[in-house]
């Protein structure tokens, strides 16, 4: 039997930038998680993937990656992809460090 | 040191133009990805997990402190101010922009550096010995060898589009300190019966998945033979070479598949065609290169100081003791400088420590700089006199540790805090070992012991041969990691024994805590090495301290 269908989102790397991405229901793309569309339906999450990846001026290596439904929006449900929307471990690089400068802005 | 030609800066200039051309296809939309990765792999250029990673090659580990400010700069510039020492002595910039990649490269052309063929299915940067030109122990100087296998590699028409990459390594010494046994080929510098110098070929040695050690494929070579031999024997793999399966591309499958007998029958075969095609200019060509490698100056001048400082300072003479090795001129030392402060990053320098290090080169060591497969810097040639001033610029720059060859000194490879191939992370263990065994201040009574840490299967933190060797992997979404002990990278090449079952992330350090205590009962004393106590005992004994609730429930 094949393996029952597990909720994803869509993820990529930013063409110039290199830095992790998500597809959003409109088509877009962020650079949060918890934005990011959160696909429960096989069909669906396939042709949304084509749809991403068609998207060549913008992204790289699209694909569909396991997520969890959390308080704010998806959620990741692997170590891989926790340190893809985190940053490094041995420095506070990355999205880490975005998320936070956003929020000083912010504040 | 190598200085590039008219011909080499043209060459290259024209590269990264073509380069640059093509990053603006791409984003034109010109070129799709699958047309674009070929390409900027080919000029070193990944895709990981947070942003892209420049790889740069730093051929057979040289620099000069010229080119080492370069690196800096591209740290500063471009990056967030620190690169990546690499075990295939390449520094890694880790989050470059695309649209900045190809001024990268330019500053790098400026300087005589690039990053060809460090990645793709070609012929990789040619590692050498890192005491190259300064080893007591070297028949000659590796690295005019290593320079013509560059030039000649460097965008053969033949090995540009092969079935899996290739690792060429060259050293001279007594010893091995290029880990040979682990490369596709390898070329060790002899001399026969006869006290004639030539060269002997290994090949099919890798790490990796199926781990294997190098086999001699020609126990002597006269010189001109060499680099036709080479060809010969890439040539054959690339015509033969299983391209139906990544995994089994490597030449150390086709060699261990088609028999070593057989392999060289057919590598004999082909050099006496490819032989005719040599007309003797590579002969010519290496004359050339070697004067570019004449040793520097060596100054005679009495050792006063040195002595002075050795008996008066003890956190000097510690680091005498520990980071020093001999050098063939006298009066002279080679000095490792050790890039694995105790929790930090191993293999990381900052832009200020880069340029720390080029400024002492500059001063004190012949503006001559070396990157070692283990991930130190080098300073190859400084006069014993300048040893305590070099300890106090070192110090300045927190570059001072007393580490080398101790438990702390670790390889990692950079696993899944950056890599895309990645299943665990390495750094964060490795900074956590070395800290661990800091507090425990044991490691001076520990002695020789190698640790090599990899965050997956392909090997690049050189697990395998580690005395204790630590792999990472995804074991159903937890990452858990594995040991292996009994390894070895020096002639003695041996591919470490698992000891049994993987620890979780935060049960590894503590098994590696356990297993080196364990090793201090077990030893015959001070002077002898954990690997030697391994080779007298076996794993079992060693296997008792890492799992000592198997053992308890056997009981």
């Amino acid at each position: 039997m094949p393996r029952a269908f597990t909720p994803k989102v869509i993820t990529a790397n930013a063409l110039i930038e290199g830095d992790v991405i998500y597809f959003t229901k409109d088509d877009t793309w962020t650079r949060d998680l918890a934005c990011a569309e959160y696909l429960t339906d096989e069909a669906h999450a396939q042709v949304r993937l084509l749809e991403a990846a068609q998207q060549v001026e913008l992204v790289v290596g699209a694909y569909l990656a396991d997520a969890a439904e959390g308080e704010n929006g998806p959620e990741p449900t692997h170590f891989r992809e926790e340190f893809r929307r985190t940053g490094p471990s041995n420095y506070f690089h990355g999205k880490q460090a975005e998320t936070q400068q956003q929020d000083g802005q912010a504040a | 040191m190598y200085q590039y030609n008219d011909f080499d800066k043209a060459f290259l200039a024209e590269r990264n133009r073509q380069f640059r051309a093509q990053v603006e296809r791409r984003i034109a939309g010109n070129l799709t990805e699958d047309e674009f990765k070929p390409l900027r792999l080919m000029n070193g250029l990944y895709l990981q997990l947070h942003a892209y990673m420049l790889r740069v090659a730093i051929p057979y580990g040289t620099l000069s402190s010229k080119q080492m400010d370069t690196l800096a700069l591209l740290a500063e510039k471009w990056d967030k101010g620190y690169g990546h020492f690499t075990t295939r002595q390449n520094i890694q910039y880790n989050w470059p922009k695309l649209t900045d990649v190809p001024d990268m490269l330019d500053a790098l052309g400026e300087v005589g550096m690039h990053a060809i063929q460090t990645s793709g299915n070609t012929i990789r940067n040619v590692t050498a010995d890192h005491f190259a030109g300064a080893a007591a122990d070297e028949l000659e100087d590796p690295r005019p060898i290593a320079e013509l296998i560059r030039q000649w590699s460097t965008d053969h028409p033949e090995f540009q589009f092969m079935g899996r990459k290739f690792k060429i390594a060259v050293s001279a010494g007594a010893q091995d300190r290029a880990v040979l046994k682990a490369h596709d080929l390898a070329v060790r510098i002899v001399q026969n019966d006869a006290g004639e110098i030539g060269y002997q070929v290994l090949v099919g040695g890798g790490l990796g998945r199926t781990p294997m050690i190098g086999k001699v494929l020609n126990d002597f070579l006269p010189r001109e033979d060499l680099l036709p031999y080479i060809e010969a024997t890439v040539s054959v793999w690339n015509q033969i070479g299983r391209r139906d399966n990544k995994y089994k591309a490597r030449i150390k499958i086709t060699v261990h598949e088609t028999g070593l007998e057989e392999f060289r029958a057919m590598v004999e075969e082909r050099f006496e065609s490819v032989r005719q095609s040599f007309s003797g200019i590579d002969q010519d060509l290496l004359q050339d290169i070697k004067a570019h490698f004449a040793p520097p100056a060596f100054r005679n001048a009495p050792t006063v100081e040195f002595d002075r400082a050795y008996d008066t300072n003890p956190l000097f003479r510690s680091w005498v003791d520990t980071n020093l090795t001999t050098h063939r001129a006298p009066g002279y030392a080679i000095v490792t400088v050790s890039i694995k402060k105790h929790g930090q990053t191993p293999g990381d320098a900052t832009s200020d420590q880069m340029r720390a290090l080029a400024e002492i080169a500059r001063q004190y060591g012949h503006d001559e700089l070396r990157i070692s497969h283990e991930q130190n810097v080098i300073l190859p040639h400084v006069h014993k006199s300048d040893l305590p001033a070099v300890y106090d610029a070192l110090r300045e720059a927190d570059l001072h540790t007393a580490n080398i060859g101790l438990v702390s000194d670790i390889i990692a490879c950079p696993g899944m805090d950056y890599c895309a191939l990645a299943t665990a992370r390495s750094i964060p263990v490795a900074q956590q070992i070395a800290t661990r065994f800091d507090e425990l201040k044991l490691e001076h009574d520990i002695g020789h012991l190698q640790i090599k840490i990899s965050g997956c299967i392909n090997a690049c933190g050189h697990h395998h041969v580690g005395h204790i060797g630590i792999l990472g992997l995804d074991r159903a979404g937890v990452e858990n990691y594995q040991i292996t002990l009994g390894g070895d990278a020096t002639w003695d090449a041996e591919i470490g024994q698992r000891a049994g079952p993987g620890f979780a992330y935060d049960e590894i350090v503590p098994a590696i805590e356990r297993l080196v205590n364990g090793y201090l009962e077990l030893r015959e004393g001070p002077e002898e090495t954990f690997l030697q106590a391994y080779r007298r005992l076996g794993l079992a004994p060693f296997k008792a301290h890492l799992y000592p609730e198997t053992q308890a429930n056997a009981a």
